[in-house]
């Protein structure tokens, strides 16, 4: 027998075969989701944490990822009563969520730091602040990344 | 070979109870392991995971660094000048020498 295909039917099947990608097989995405939701539990306690106090300072696009300047602050009279004790700060996007976990106490006046960190792509970094009464607060900011940080 | 880091405080002389702010970088690699050499072999992590600021013997900040930290890792922060004496910053790498560098502060 004659095997034909004609224009059509093999529309047809180039139309079943995309949608099999689409619905069949998970298509692996573009850029899996890493530890971060794991490293934040482990930091809370799987405890959620309120968003505000926190503030995030970042460029909204970064045209190297591989140094973003970054400040975290967060508003807190930081006396012996009501202070800051940590706070981390994950990505979303990068091979690692990990990014620093910054440690304060009374004795540093103000809960404020700066650094340059690496981001591989655009993506949103969170930053979680453990209070000396066990509440938590957060904050997240979106960066755009023209150029990833990561070599390769 | 030892490194010096580049360290800046404010200022040298305080008020009791005024912020400080600190700036300090210092030469590092902060090879993240997740880079590849031209041989396809992952280059192993070597980064500065630990930093450490304390006056007079008090510490007063501290942060625990990961790869996603910039080579040449720089840190700013603050603290509350209480006491005169030296301001001393210490980065522990991932082999368990340390970099340290000192300034000094005096508080009336």
């Amino acid at each position: 027998m004659k095997l034909s295909i004609n224009r059509r039917q093999m529309l047809t099947i180039g139309a079943g075969a995309a949608a099999l990608g689409m619905l069949g097989l998970p298509v692996t995405p573009a850029y899996a989701k890493n530890d971060s939701d794991e490293a934040i539990a482990k930091f809370t306690g799987g405890k959620a944490p309120t968003a505000g106090r926190v503030k995030l300072d970042l460029p909204e696009i970064a045209e190297n990822g591989n140094t973003v300047p970054m400040t975290v602050s967060v508003e807190s009279p930081m006396t012996e009563q009501s202070h800051v004790t940590d706070v981390l700060v994950v990505t979303d996007g990068n091979p690692r969520a990990g990014v620093a976990t910054f440690h304060f106490s009374p004795a540093s006046g103000v809960a404020e730091a700066n650094t340059r960190i690496r981001l591989a792509t655009s993506q949103n970094i969170i930053a979680i602040a453990k209070m000396n009464d066990g509440s938590f607060y957060s904050a997240t900011k979106a960066v755009k990344v023209t150029i990833g940080g990561c070599g390769g | 070979m030892a490194i010096k880091p580049r360290i800046k405080l404010d200022k040298k002389d305080a008020k009791k109870g005024d912020l400080v702010e600190v700036k300090a970088l210092v030469s590092h690699i902060m090879e993240s392991g997740q880079r590849k050499d031209s041989s396809g072999n992952v280059v192993p992590r070597k980064i500065l995971n630990k930093f450490t600021c304390t006056v007079n013997g008090k510490e007063v900040f501290s942060a625990d660094f990961e790869p996603a930290i910039s080579a040449n890792p720089y840190i700013q922060f603050k603290f509350k000048a209480q006491e005169s004496g030296p301001v001393v910053l210490t980065w522990t790498d991932d082999d368990g020498s340390k970099i340290v560098g000192e300034e000094s502060i005096t508080v009336s």
